[in-house]
């Protein structure tokens, strides 16, 4: 079957079995390796990526299913050389180790952030309960969506300064 | 000057992490190869069987499928059957016999991997089911159903290991006013690092010659290990390279070859083709790396005053079919001898016994110095009972006992010599930092009002930096560790090294201990690992060896390296050697500072105007083999509070004091404290691989086993001291497994703790809100 998809702002298109997994597509076919496997049973959030904006975990879809659709990964954080807040943070606050789950859980943590700019500790902790990291113990990883929350919430305000205030 | 440098000290940003957060990371599924195939494997649905028939014709008519492998295949190679790190051997595939559940059976070659799995699915294997037996100590009974039958064993007893003194120990305690004995179960766990395993073979049949790129935390040795095993095919060692590229998360898990691995070589090795093998997370969960499963009982002589005099434990081992675990080959119970901890015990006696049963190969450390964890738990655990027993507070009784300070170096009656410590400091932090007499206040209070809240402790130490060589090998190779540095021109260096990181962060690390030996700034040392063509022999990263050895040979080669400096230093500022000092990351002439020289100077030098008569360049190698392991510790306090209806534990807070000696990026080493303490917390909690009677894994993925995720996982608090070894180049100890080790004693102390006063002495791990339930049941206190 073909599926043509926007990945990263690429438009793209492949021949595929219709049982292909959409974590396989972009691994195998697409060549972007950042998005990784670490389950069988859509439980480890390593492959999370962003269809259409939302975070979904892509061994779990078809890939078909993502045909006509937008999707972000990780090699897609980075805009012209310069790094995603939630890069920024992941590295300053040492929120990874093997950086194995790094990029599933800094996809969900940018869908996290678009839809809610200064989440709590306790929401954060709900939002990466899907993605699972044996390394970190989590409190890094915290504070780093924590130090990227800061940071766009600052860049926000330097871009659009007292409009709120005039209003 | 120190902070341009970024030596040792300073939380320096880590270099890996530009990777691997741009999702440029090279782990092994990443490795593509042109004509690449894939290899995936049929498992045995029953825990002992007989196989009676294997059908691969449907599979081989799926199109795309280029080979079957079953044992039968294998026994022309000789690779049926391949060595444990134990001196047993394990069956690659088997030619008759299967001996747990999940075993590999056979193995698909195909074009794609969906392929494979469809070939797989078309395997036909015909089984007849044999008595199985789980339960180690129903697997000593004389009428047990023996597994080990090609071994000739006419029972399913693997070795008998002791140490100590057992006629006075046995002394020591028919003497004591006060004996408190215990039986404490250590479930099997699994490592489960979010990477699972897997390898590229690529073997060229021309060259006769074999690379691959795989999942091991011990890269020389294993290259070592295949050329022992399939020399006879001509896989000599100089012909293999062994490949560890971004590794995510080993814990122990990705030291052992597993058949798997095996199984890919072979394949490559038949079809003269790129094989790759990424293992499922269920086949992860249900075939390696299995930890603990350790029967203890344990016994602790003491004073009526509280003082400790005698230590006497029995411990059944649960192995599984083949004894593979990962080990120095003198201690078959690995460094289990450490359960002393950190008192000293006049008389102490330990013995265990292996066993074999139908469960997987058992053994892996698990983020544990080979079976530390067992032993500082069950003493941990022991400490608290006898407080209990003779109605003390579990702090105070800690602080009586420690060996002080001044004791050190300090040599257990179990024969382990500590190298530093400084206990009483440690426990002193800890409950100064979480308000200890506060907290036992808040609780008596609580416990008047009927609520439940515990206060628990766990004052550790571990065993960590194998080895010497003396002592400790692997498949008899000694267990050393190396570094080569190379200064090149420019003054930017390049560090090769015998370990693999699997997340630890070398290569920052062991960067800034070459800045702080040579004074160049971090940013211009590059470290390399996990390549066995061009770094040097060692032993690889498990236990927490890496600094303690690693680092060692890393400052022992710079120190070479600065030696030499020295020499070309005198030569530029026409001064006798004798007359050059290092001072402030330079050479400088002794008294006139204004006359110096930097590294990167000097390494210009090295190549463009060396004294005549000395060998250009600027590079050093060594081979370190320590003297001695190091001994960190730490005091961890946990607080937790249980929901009288749900049987629910919540860990309020953790404090965790850690000494691990000098620390060399304080960022880094409070990162391994987190997860460390996190896959403590698992098995004191959550964690826990069952087997039915028929040897059915129960909760055999990521579904049903439970990891702790954000919402379990508490904000860990941390502190430290720090007692530096005295033997170790630049004092440091390693860190990375202590946090494992000491946290499920203070855990379950701290649930022991709250229940206490309804008559609970001990709760087996993991401590579910089950558990719990039912005992608020029993105790007519349930809500
Ligand atoms: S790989 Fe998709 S959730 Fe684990
Ligand atoms: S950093 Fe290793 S799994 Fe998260």
């Amino acid at each position: 079957m073909r599926v043509q998809l926007t990945i990263n702002g690429a438009s793209r298109e492949a021949d595929v079995e219709p049982r292909l997994l959409l974590v396989h597509l972009i691994r195998e076919n697409l060549l972007l390796t950042g998005t990784h496997i670490g389950c069988d049973t859509t439980s480890c959030g390593a492959c999370t990526v962003l269809l259409d904006g939302r975070p979904v975990k892509s061994c779990t879809v078809f890939a078909v299913q993502a045909s006509g659709r937008t999707v972000s990964t990780v090699e897609g954080l980075e805009q012209n050389g310069v790094l995603h807040a939630v890069q920024e943070g992941f590295t300053k606050e040492h929120g990874l180790q093997c950086g194995f789950c790094t990029p599933g859980m800094m996809m969900t943590s940018v869908a996290l952030l678009e839809r809610n700019a200064a989440p709590t500790e306790l929401q954060i902790r709900q939002a990466i309960s899907g993605n699972l990291c044996r390394c970190t113990g989590y409190v890094n990883i915290v504070k780093a969506i924590q130090h990227a929350s800061a940071t766009m919430r600052e860049a926000k305000a330097e871009k659009e300064p007292a409009t709120a205030g005039r209003a | 000057m120190a902070v341009e440098i970024g030596g040792i000290g300073h939380s320096v940003a880590r270099k890996e992490d530009a990777r691997f957060i741009r999702g440029r990371g090279n782990y092994v599924d990443d490795v593509k190869l042109p004509g690449m195939v894939y290899l995936d494997i049929v498992r045995s649905p029953y825990a002992h069987a007989r196989i009676l028939k294997i059908d691969t014709s449907k599979a081989l008519a799926i199109p795309g499928v280029l080979a079957v492998i079953t044992g039968k295949d294998l026994v022309p190679l000789k690779l049926e059957w391949m060595p444990t790190l134990m001196g047993d051997k394990q069956m690659v595939l088997p030619t008759d016999t299967v001996m747990y559940q999940a075993q590999e059976v056979a193995a698909v070659v195909a074009t794609e991997r969906y392929i494979a799995a469809d070939g797989v699915a078309a395997v036909e294997v015909e089984y007849e089911p044999l008595p199985v037996v789980v339960d180690p100590i129903k697997a000593l009974l004389p009428d047990a159903p023996v597994i080990r039958e090609d071994r000739a064993q006419k029972n399913n007893h693997i070795w008998h290991w002791e140490t100590g003194d057992r006629a006075g120990t046995d002394k020591a305690f028919a003497a004591a006013d006060v004996v408190v004995k215990q039986d404490i179960y250590i479930p099997r766990i699994v490592v489960a690092s979010i990477e699972t395993c897997g390898m590229v073979a690529k073997f060229d049949k021309v060259e006769g010659h074999l690379t691959v790129w795989m999942t091991t935390q011990a890269p020389h040795a294993i290259r070592t290990v295949i050329a022992l095993v399939a020399g006879h095919l001509g896989l000599s060692e100089q012909k293999i390279r062994v490949i560890s590229p971004d590794i995510g998360g080993g814990f122990g898990g990705k030291v052992p070859v597993y058949p798997g691995y095996v199984l890919a070589i072979g394949a490559s090795v038949l079809t003269g083709l790129p094989v790759k093998w990424i293992e499922d997370r269920s086949e992860n969960i249900q075939a390696d790396s299995f930890a603990r499963d350790y029967h203890i009982t344990a016994e602790l002589a003491s004073k009526k005053d509280g003082t400790m005099k005698a230590l006497r434990v029995k411990t059944i081992a649960d192995h599984g079919a083949f004894d593979a675990a990962a080990n120095p080959s003198k201690f078959p119970a690995g460094l289990f001898g450490v359960i002393t901890g950190s008192y000293p015990f006049e008389k102490a006696f330990v013995e265990v016994d292996g066993v074999y049963t139908n469960k997987p190969p058992g053994g892996i450390a698990y983020r544990c110095s080979f079976r530390v964890t067992e032993a500082a738990f069950a003493i941990e655990r022991l400490v608290d009972i006898l407080a209990l027993e003779l109605k003390r507070d579990p702090a105070e009784l800690r602080m009586q006992n420690f060996i002080p300070p001044q004791a050190f170096p300090y040599k257990t009656p179990l024969g382990w010599e500590y190298d530093s410590g400084n206990y009483g400091a440690a426990l002193k932090l800890a409950m100064d930092k979480i308000g200890y007499a506060q907290l036992r206040k808040e609780q008596a209070e609580k416990r008047s009002r009927g609520e439940l809240m515990g206060i628990g402790i766990s004052s550790f130490t571990e065993i960590v930096g194998a080895g010497p060589s003396k002592h400790f090998d692997i498949l008899g190779i000694k267990m050393f560790d190396s570094a080569e540095i190379r200064v090149h021109p420019t003054g930017k260096a390049l560090v090769r090294l015998g370990v693999k990181s699997q997340g630890q962060g070398h290569e920052t690390t062991f960067a800034q201990i070459v800045a702080e030996e040579l004074g160049l700034p971090v940013g211009d040392i590059k470290v390399e690992e996990g390549d066995t063509d061009t770094a040097p022999y060692g032993l690889g990263t498990y236990a927490s060896r890496s600094t303690p050895v690693a680092g060692a040979a890393t400052a022992m080669a710079a120190r070479k390296i600065r030696e030499k400096g020295r020499l070309i230093a005198a030569h530029l500022l026409e001064a006798s050697p004798d007359d050059i000092e290092w001072k402030d990351y330079k050479y400088q002439v002794k008294g006139v500072p204004a006359k110096s020289k930097t590294m990167a100077e000097v390494a210009f030098a090295a190549y463009t105007n060396h004294p005549q008569g000395m060998e250009a360049g600027l590079e050093a190698v060594d081979y370190y083999d320590p003297p001695n392991l190091t001994f960190p510790f730490g005091s961890y306090i946990c607080v937790v509070d249980i929901d009288k209806g749900t049987g629910e534990i919540k860990v309020r807070r953790f404090y965790a004091v850690d000494d691990c000696g000098t620390i060399i990026n304080p960022m880094i080493v409070e990162g391994q404290i987190h997860g460390g303490l996190t896959m403590g917390l698992a098995p004191a909690l959550y964690e826990e691989i069952n087997y039915d009677k028929d040897g059915n894994i129960q909760g055999g993925t990521l579904m049903d086993y439970l990891m702790p995720t954000s919402m379990e996982t508490p904000s860990w608090e941390t502190g430290k001291t720090t007692t530096p070894s005295p033997h170790h180049p630049i004092g440091a100890k390693g860190v990375g497994e202590s946090a494992t080790v000491g946290a499920p004693a203070a855990i379950a102390n701290a649930v022991v703790d709250a229940l206490a006063h309804l008559g609970v002495r001990h709760i087996d791990i993991p401590i579910t809100p089950w558990k719990v339930q039912k005992i608020l049941r029993e105790k007519g206190v349930a809500e």
